[in-house]
C-alpha cells in the first residue's frame, strides 16, 4: 500500500488474536512504545477491508525469555537500540470495532461493526485524522460535536436525534466533569432542536448559570437560548438573590401528594416499612389527594387515638410517620392549595418546544428533590402518555419528544425503588411515549440493572469502584477491554462514551466550554454584536 | 579492475586459501576479497592470515640478533623474501553472476579455480555487497575458530564503506539479534566488539 498524506503513522503488524478477545500488534521497532496509549484509535489494513479499532492495552514483549534475567548492557545506546524491536520488542492489543470497506452497505450506512478479524502481519496504522471523521461523522443537523479523541483534532459527533430515542446516562465520580458534560449535551438537544427537555437542576448549574472548577462563571442554557429556554424556580428568593430571570414559581399542592411519592422517600424521611403501609391506609381514610392535609390535621388527642385503632395503626408507626411527614410541611413551596397547576405550565411550556430548567434554589436536599421530581414527571409522563395514544387512535400530531434530566439519580432508580418511581417506568418502557431519561450519577451501581441495561447511550468519566465500572459496563462487547480504559482516564474532562448514538465506544476529551469563542460556536451573540446586528437590518429595511 | 593482491592455491565451494604476492600483507582480517571462476565473481571474507616457510619442511630461525632493527634482518638476508610466504583463508560469503549483475548472498555454483587471481573489494563494491546483511547467516554458521571474531571484524570493515557507519551497524546488530535471538552471550560479545 502506497504511502500518502491522509494515512497515519505505521506502527507494527498484526501477530495474533482473535474476534472475542482482540488483536495482538507487534510494533515495529522505530515505534516508540512510549507513544502509543489505550483509548487511541488504529487502522489495521486487511487484505479486503480496512480495520478500526481501539487500543485496549500496550505489553512488553521479549523474543527469549533469557533476556530478562541477563539483561544487555543498554546504558550503551548502540546495544538498547539494536536490541529494541528485535530481541525486546513493544506489542499492543486492540479491540477491533468497525470495518471500513468500500462495498454498498458501508457507503450507505457507513462503517459496519466487524464480524471477522485481519489476517495475519496486517499492517497496522495510527488512524488518521480523515479515518476518525470518517467514523464519527461530521457536524451537521443531527450531529452535535461533543469533544476530540485523544491526541488527535479531530470532532467527535453525537448523533442527537438517535441520542434521544432512548434514555441515556453520564457518570463519573464527583469533580470529573459530569455537569459540564451534561450542560453540553443540553445545549447540543436545544441547538439542534431534537427535543424539549425537562431539567430537575438540583445545583443550580444549568438555567441562568454554573460555575466551573476555578469559580469561573459559565453561562446557562437561558444565556445562550433565551428564547427557547424557560427557567422554572422552587426558591423563588434564592433565583432573585443569584439574579436569575425567572419565568414562573412552582408550588405543589398536599392534594398532588400520594403515597407512593411517600415510598419514594422512605429512605430519606426514615420511614419504616409499617409507616408506609400507614400512609395508604390513611389514603383510604381520608381520600386520595386530602390524605395529607387530613393527616397533618391529627391532633393528639382521643380521637386520633381511635382512629388508629380503626385502622390498627400501631402508635410507634404513627409517630415515625409523623415525623417524616413535618419534616416536608417545612417544606416552603408545599403549600395545602397551590396556586395554578405547576404541572400544567410546565406541560405548556414542553408543548410550545420549549425547554424547561427547574432550579431547585437553596433546596438541596435530596428530599425535595426527590419528592418534586418524582411528583411532576409523573404528572407529565400521564398528560404524554394519554396525547401519545389520542395520537396513534385519531392521527393526532404527536406530542415532541421529551427528556427528563435527573441528577442523583440512583435515588429514584435503585433496584428498592425502581418498580414503583415513575423513572424506572420511563427508563424501562422507553420510548414508547416519546419520553426519555437523562440520568447523571456518580454510583451507577446504585441503579437497577435492568434500568442501567436499558440505557441507549453512557458517558462515562473516570471511576474506580470495582462495582461502579461493572455496572455502567454491564452487557457491553469487550468489556474487559474497555474496563482498562476506563480505569485509565485523567480524572478530569475525558470521558468513555459509548452505545447508541456513536458508531463504537469513543474515549473523548470534551469539548472547551466556557470561553466567548465556545459561546460563539453555539450561536450566541454580545450584547453589543446583537445591537450592530439590529441596527444594519433595520438599515437594510429601510 | 581493482587491486591484484594474490592468488588462490586452495579452493573448496565455501572456502579458498590464497597466497599474497607481496610478503607480510595479506587483506585485514573481516575484509572483503573476490575472486572469480569464470564469468561468476565470488567473494570471501578474510577468516585467518598467516605466514609460514614456503617449504613446510624448513623451519625459519632467527637471525636478528646483531641487526639493530627489524627491517636490517630482511636486508641482510634478501633471500628471506622468497622463502616465505603469506597466506590468507577466506570464507565464501556470495556472488555474482558477471561484473556488474546484483550481488547474491549465497555459495557460487563451483569453487574458484586454483591460481584464480585474488582482489581485494573497493569500498563502493563493499557498500553494494552489504546492502543486504544475507551473508551474516553464511558467516555465523561457519564452522571455524572465532566465528564472532570475524564477524564484527567484518562489520567493522563494512561499515567504514557506508556514509552513515552507525545507521549500518545498528542495522546489523539488529539483524544478529534476530539470527542469535537464543544466543545471547555471543550477541553481546559481538555487539561489544562492533559497537564504536
Amino acid at each position: 500500500m502506497n504511502e500518502s498524506n491522509s494515512q497515519g503513522k505505521r506502527l507494527g503488524i498484526v501477530v495474533g488474536g482473535s474476534l472475542t478477545e482482540g488483536i495482538d500488534v507487534k510494533l515495529d521497532s522505530a515505534t516508540p512504545i512510549e507513544e502509543m496509549a489505550v483509548g487511541r484509535y488504529v487502522v489495521i489494513e486487511g487484505q479486503k477491508s480496512r480495520f478500526f479499532g481501539m487500543i485496549t492495552d500496550v505489553s512488553l514483549g521479549a523474543t527469549n525469555p533469557q533476556i530478562a534475567i541477563t539483561p544487555p548492557d543498554v546504558s550503551d545506546p548502540f546495544i538498547a537500540e539494536v536490541i529494541a524491536g528485535t530481541g525486546t520488542y513493544g506489542s499492543i492489543h486492540v479491540s477491533p470495532m468497525l470495518t471500513l470497506s468500500g462495498d454498498a452497505a458501508t457507503i450507505i450506512t457507513g462503517p459496519q461493526p466487524v464480524k471477522t478479524v485481519p489476517a495475519h502481519f496486517s499492517l497496522v496504522r495510527e488512524a488518521s485524522e480523515a479515518d476518525v471523521q470518517r467514523v464519527f461523522g461530521e457536524e451537521d443537523d443531527r450531529h452535535f460535536y461533543v469533544g476530540t479523541p485523544l491526541d488527535m483534532e479531530t470532532r467527535v459527533c453525537l448523533d442527537i436525534s438517535e441520542f434521544v430515542k432512548r434514555s441515556n446516562g453520564v457518570f463519573g465520580k464527583s469533580g470529573t466533569g459530569k455537569t459540564f458534560f451534561t450542560r453540553l449535551l443540553l445545549i447540543g438537544m436545544v441547538q439542534k432542536q431534537s427535543a424539549a427537555n425537562l431539567i430537575f437542576d438540583m445545583h443550580n448549574e444549568y438555567g441562568w448559570e454554573g460555575t466551573s472548577e476555578g469559580n469561573r462563571k459559565v453561562k446557562g442554557l437561558k444565556q445562550l437560548f433565551p428564547s427557547k429556554v424557560a427557567v422554572f424556580a422552587l426558591d423563588e428568593e434564592s433565583s432573585r438573590r443569584r439574579g436569575v430571570s425567572t419565568d414562573s414559581v412552582v408550588e405543589i399542592g398536599y392534594d398532588d401528594i400520594e403515597p407512593e411519592d411517600i415510598e419514594l422517600l422512605k429512605d430519606t424521611l426514615n420511614l419504616t416499612q409499617p409507616a408506609i403501609e400507614a400512609v395508604y391506609q390513611f389514603s383510604r381514610q381520608f381520600g386520595e389527594g386530602r390524605w395529607l392535609e387530613g393527616f397533618l390535621k391529627l391532633g393528639g388527642g382521643e380521637e386520633t387515638k381511635e382512629l388508629l385503632q380503626k385502622l390498627s395503626i400501631h402508635e410507634s408507626s404513627y409517630r415515625n410517620l409523623r415525623r417524616g411527614l413535618e419534616r416536608l410541611r417545612r417544606l416552603p413551596f408545599l403549600v395545602p392549595q397551590a396556586r395554578g397547576s405547576s404541572v400544567q405550565q410546565i406541560l405548556a411550556y414542553l408543548d410550545r418546544g420549549m425547554n424547561v430548567v427547574l432550579e431547585f434554589g437553596r433546596y438541596t436536599d435530596v428530599t425535595a428533590y426527590v419528592l418534586v421530581a418524582n411528583i411532576l414527571t409523573r404528572r407529565i409522563y400521564d398528560q404524554y402518555r394519554e396525547r401519545k395514544e389520542a395520537a396513534m387512535g385519531e392521527k393526532r400530531a404527536e406530542p415532541p419528544p421529551l427528556v427528563i434530566t435527573i441528577e442523583e439519580a440512583h435515588k429514584f432508580l435503585n433496584p428498592e425503588v425502581a418498580e414503583q418511581t415513575i423513572f424506572g417506568t420511563i427508563a424501562r418502557e422507553m420510548r414508547k411515549y416519546n419520553v426519555t431519561l437523562l440520568v447523571i450519577d456518580q454510583r451507577p451501581s446504585g441503579i437497577d440493572d435492568e434500568v442501567m441495561s436499558q440505557l441507549g447511550t453512557k458517558a462515562t468519566y473516570l471511576l474506580d469502584n470495582e462495582r461502579d465500572i461493572d455496572s455502567v459496563l454491564m452487557g457491553i462487547s469487550g468489556k474487559s477491554e474497555l474496563k482498562t480504559v476506563l480505569s485509565k482516564l485523567e480524572s478530569r474532562q475525558q470521558a468513555l462514551i459509548f452505545g447508541h448514538a456513536l458508531p463504537m465506544p469513543v474515549v473523548v476529551k470534551t469539548r472547551e466550554y466556557g470561553s466567548p469563542e465556545s459561546y460563539k460556536e453555539f450561536g450566541f451573540r454580545e450584547a453589543a454584536e446583537f445591537k450592530r446586528k439590529a441596527e444594519k437590518d433595520l438599515k437594510e429595511l429601510f | 579492475m581493482s587491486d591484484k593482491i594474490g592468488e588462490v592455491i586452495e579452493a573448496s565451494t565455501g572456502q579458498f586459501v590464497a597466497e599474497c604476492y607481496k610478503l607480510h600483507s595479506p587483506p585485514p582480517l573481516g575484509g572483503l576479497v573476490k575472486t572469480s571462476e569464470g564469468e561468476i565473481e565470488i567473494y570471501g571474507v578474510v577468516c585467518n592470515a598467516s605466514t609460514e616457510s614456503v617449504d613446510p619442511g624448513r623451519r625459519p630461525i632467527a637471525r636478528g640478533k646483531d641487526e639493530a632493527s627489524e627491517e636490517g634482518v630482511y636486508r641482510q638476508n634478501p633471500q628471506l623474501s622468497k622463502l616465505l610466504r603469506s597466506t590468507f583463508d577466506t570464507l565464501v560469503v556470495g556472488h555474482c553472476k558477471g561484473e556488474g549483475t546484483s550481488p547474491l548472498h549465497y555459495l557460487p555454483p563451483r569453487p574458484p579455480r586454483v591460481h584464480s587471481f585474488v582482489h581485494s573489494c573497493p569500498q563502493e563494491e563493499v557498500r553494494r555487497f552489504t546492502q543486504s546483511l544475507d551473508f551474516l547467516n553464511i558467516l555465523l554458521a561457519a564452522r571455524i575458530n572465532s566465528v564472532d571474531e570475524i564477524v564484527s571484524a567484518c562489520l567493522r570493515q563494512a561499515s567504514s564503506a557506508h556514509p552513515d557507519r552507525h545507521a549500518f551497524l545498528v542495522k546489523a546488530g539488529k539483524e544478529l539479534a534476530i539470527l542469535l535471538g537464543y544466543e545471547l552471550n555471543r550477541l553481546n560479545a559481538i555487539l561489544r566488539r562492533i559497537k564504536q
